[in-house]
């Protein structure tokens, strides 16, 4: 079990968030949305300029640019 | 039962709009919540002689103060404390459609869930119990399935029971964990006995909020009682440095994970049981596997944006031409039943005109608005700005801007003024504000005419290229603009692209209607008013003072003049009919005659209100080549851009000029004194910057404000002045 952030991870690999240090209107929107630790995660894909990322939460898609996404830590197997 | 009020809320995509369709049919009224530009769309459920008022709040996940939907949706329901929010629930992502209902919860309004697309959970394997569910929130859960009107009933039933009994549910109080929970007790006796907002809110949302650093409730509570404001935040601040020191967290982090896990745990407790591997891949997931893929995804988007274009400008052209001929006609007919005079003039040309100029606009809104409800409805329009979102960011902008500039003109020949409105798609209120500035600089239909104009009468051997070049200038200058907005008058980090890609949906009929005749007609009803009034200014600016007595009497004179040398030939034309063939004197006769009565309406603009500005603004316009017949031109393209080319006909005394046919114009301004490719390019230049037609500076008063109404026309005169100054200096010293 590795900790990585988000941005670095692949097309279609799996992980848990472990934190969220965004704060203010990015960090509410981030949690409003269930990316809070705890949740599952898995990435779909990313856009055709490999931005933004998009990904699978609680059964729904999800989508969050990189620099987004660099304040989230997730663990993976 | 009296007449009571339901607030209808949920998050974007749970079917919402679905259910409120469903229950009030056509019987709906869109407004605005006071204040803001946010849309508040009411309607009425009559059911045995009792009536049901239902207010469609915005859609959002939350109810923070960030963003103007949710203080929307908070104000209204503490102000107009409806009997219940009727919370619509998508069950198919129940996790994070409960997010919203525990905070109507804590906000202690009565709620009643209306958990949505039970079709869509159980093909997907979700199974849910309402009992278990309706019994561990404690509020009344009814299953529904909105697009087929299944459960509307009982749904309808429920919430006639709560107004009938009266029952205030119980307002849900959530652990925060030892720290938070502490100090929300402390604070929430210091607010009671302060009474402390409460007279509007709970005691212990204030406190809430208070730990959540709402700006909202924090600017309300520093104005009511600054002292105790104080000590509540230093309160707050004592906890935060905690939580920082010890978990490296702020509040408002805790806050969200606390309510994520009430609602798993919840959940666990045998309300969900999932079948299926929650990761697997849907219908939907296999066409984003096509729709968003690296190579074809933006081929598949170009040729979506094509057929949008091409359905809506094609489509719109016959009713646009049927409403102009109407008008045309009413014109005609106002010209022949009323005697020549101001008063025809008035009513031709500034209301006939005005209320034309409205209402041919009209066709367009209706197929770009149904063009755009479906690609929406469906889910379309989130992918392509999930695809587009790299580009426009890097210009202040957003994914979502896209379709604004489409529509405004992006391809020529387009129209701002529904481009400004489809800017509401746009949730981020500073990039939504960027772009409504900014697509006003796309080639509209309006001002194709003049650049054609220009273009075969200066560059006719280079005509394609010149146009691609216009379209890329215009595309490159917007988002330089919009670049430069964000980084002074709009300032502002870039919203968070923290965006829902919503399950692929075919849309219904009905909401599709719905929705575009709503955009319609709002439209009519806004905009019209204004822009009669200000059609009739304008006309006024072009008519009045008029050429001088002794000027008018000059022409009078020679028309006598040249009547008196032709007697015979006179009453030949006085006698003729329409189709009557004359003879060749009596055809010289009236060229004679239409040529003087051309020379006069020269004269007449020259000396009314728009031509003494376009004479005095010559010295300053000379910079950029424009003479006092251009300058008059620009003004009266106030009206719509097309204007310019019949003004500058009127200008050149060539009398009615018709912007589809502009040959003899194009010729008479290549062979005109001052006129060359230079002074063409630089007159392109302005007028595809200067200030927006009225039509558009209206919409934008509507969708923004009128101070950036106004921003916009000084704004954008002064930028496309400057260009063209520098265009014409620069092109002269190289010597063009």
């Amino acid at each position: 079990m590795t900790r990585i952030l988000m941005r670095q991870m692949q097309d279609n690999q799996a992980g848990i968030i472990r934190t969220v240090k965004a704060s203010g209107e990015m960090g509410r929107r981030i949690r409003d949305m269930g990316l809070v630790p705890g949740a599952e995660i898995k990435i779909r894909g990313r856009a055709p300029l490999y931005d933004p990322v998009a990904l699978r939460v609680m059964g729904f898609t999800l989508t969050l640019r990189n620099n987004e996404a660099d304040f989230i830590e997730v663990e993976v197997p | 039962m009296s007449d009571a009020t339901f607030a209808l809320a949920g998050n974007p995509n749970s079917g919402k709009t679905t259910l409120f369709n469903a229950l009030t049919g056509a019987r709906q009224h869109v407004g605005n919540y006071p204040g803001v530009t946010v849309e508040k769309k009411e309607g009425l459920y009559v059911h045995d002689g009792r009536q049901l008022k239902l207010v469609d709040l915005p859609g959002t996940y939350s109810l923070t103060a960030y963003s103007l939907e949710e203080v929307a949706a908070r104000e209204f329901l503490v102000n107009e404390k409806p009997a219940a929010v009727i919370d619509i629930v998508d069950a198919a992502n129940l996790e994070r459609n409960l997010y919203l209902t525990l905070q109507f919860m804590e906000m202690g309004v009565p709620v009643i869930v209306a958990l949505n697309m039970m079709d869509v959970a159980a093909q997907r394997g979700i199974t849910i119990d309402t009992g278990k569910l309706s019994q561990l929130l404690g509020v009344p859960v009814v299953a529904t399935v909105a697009r087929r009107g299944e459960g509307k009933a009982e749904l309808l039933q429920v919430a006639e029971r709560i107004v009938g009994n009266g029952v205030r549910p119980q307002s849900l109080t959530i652990s925060y964990g030892e720290d938070i929970d502490l100090a929300l007790m402390e604070m929430v006796q210091a607010i009671k006995d302060a009474g402390l907002l409460t007279d509007r809110y709970r005691a212990r949302w204030v406190a809430l909020k208070y730990m959540e650093t709402d700006e909202q409730i924090l600017a309300l509570g520093r104005q009511t009682n600054p002292e105790l404001s104080a000590q509540l935040e230093a309160t707050v601040q004592k906890v935060a440095d905690h939580l920082r020191a010890t978990l490296d967290l702020y509040p408002e982090a805790v806050i969200a994970d606390h309510r994520y896990g009430y609602i798993r745990s919840m959940l666990q407790q045998g309300v969900m049981a999932v079948q299926h591997d929650r990761d697997r891949l849907y219908l939907s997931d296999r066409i984003d596997k096509v729709l968003t893929n690296r190579f074809a995804g933006p081929l598949i988007m170009l040729a979506v944006i094509w057929g949008l274009y091409q359905f809506t400008f094609t489509y719109s052209e016959m009713p646009v031409a049927w409403l102009a001929s109407f008008f045309g006609w009413l014109g005609g007919l106002a010209e022949a039943v009323i005697p020549e005079g101001l008063f025809r003039s008035l009513l031709v040309s500034g209301v006939i005109d005005g209320i034309g100029g409205v209402l041919g606009f009209v066709p367009l809104i209706m197929f770009m608005f149904l063009g755009i409800s479906f690609l929406e409805d469906s889910g379309y329009m989130a992918r392509m700005a999930y695809m587009l979102d790299r580009v426009f960011r890097l210009f202040g902008l957003h994914g979502s801007s896209v379709m604004a500039f489409i529509v405004s003109g992006g391809i020529a020949g387009g129209c701002a003024v529904p481009g400004i409105m489809a800017t509401r798609t746009l949730k981020s209120p500073r990039e939504r504000l960027a772009t409504i500035l900014t697509v006003p600089f796309m080639n509209c239909g309006a001002k194709l005419p003049v650049f054609a104009l220009l273009v075969a009468a200066f560059f006719a051997s280079h005509e394609a290229l010149v146009m691609f070049g216009i379209t890329l200038v215009s595309w490159v200058g917007a988002l330089l603009v919009a670049k430069l907005l964000r980084s002074t008058v709009i300032p502002g980090e870039a919203t968070p692209f923290v965006m829902e890609l919503p399950p692929y949906r075919l849309p219904t009929f009905k909401g599709l209607m719905i929705h575009t005749w709503e955009r319609t007609w709002h439209y009519i009803r806004k905009a019209g008013t204004v822009i009669l009034g200000i059609s009739v200014v304008l006309w006024a600016l072009m008519t009045f003072p008029g050429a001088p007595e002794s000027v008018q009497q000059q022409f009078e004179s020679r028309r006598q003049a040249v009547v008196a040398a032709a007697p015979a030939a006179a009453a030949e034309i006085a006698n003729a009919g329409e189709t009557t063939a004359l003879s060749s004197p009596a055809r010289a006769l009236r060229e004679q005659l239409v040529a003087i009565a051309a020379q006069e309406a020269q004269a007449g603009l020259r000396y009314s209100v728009a031509g003494r500005i376009g004479t005095a603004l010559e010295s300053l316009s000379i910079f950029a080549g424009f003479d006092w017949r251009t300058n008059i031109a620009l003004v009266g393209g106030f009206a719509a851009k097309e204007v310019v080319v019949s003004t500058l006909g009127t200008a050149y005394s060539l009398g009615d000029v018709d912007p589809e046919e502009t040959t003899s114009l194009g010729d008479k301004l290549a062979a005109a004194p001052g006129w060359r490719p230079l002074t063409a390019l630089s007159l392109i230049v302005f007028t595809m910057f200067y200030a927006p037609c009225f039509v558009s500076v209206v919409c934008i008063a509507r969708e923004a404000s009128w101070k950036w109404a106004a921003f916009s026309m000084v704004f954008n005169t002064a930028l496309a002045f400057t260009l063209a100054v520098v265009v014409y200096q620069l092109g002269s010293a190289l010597g063009f």
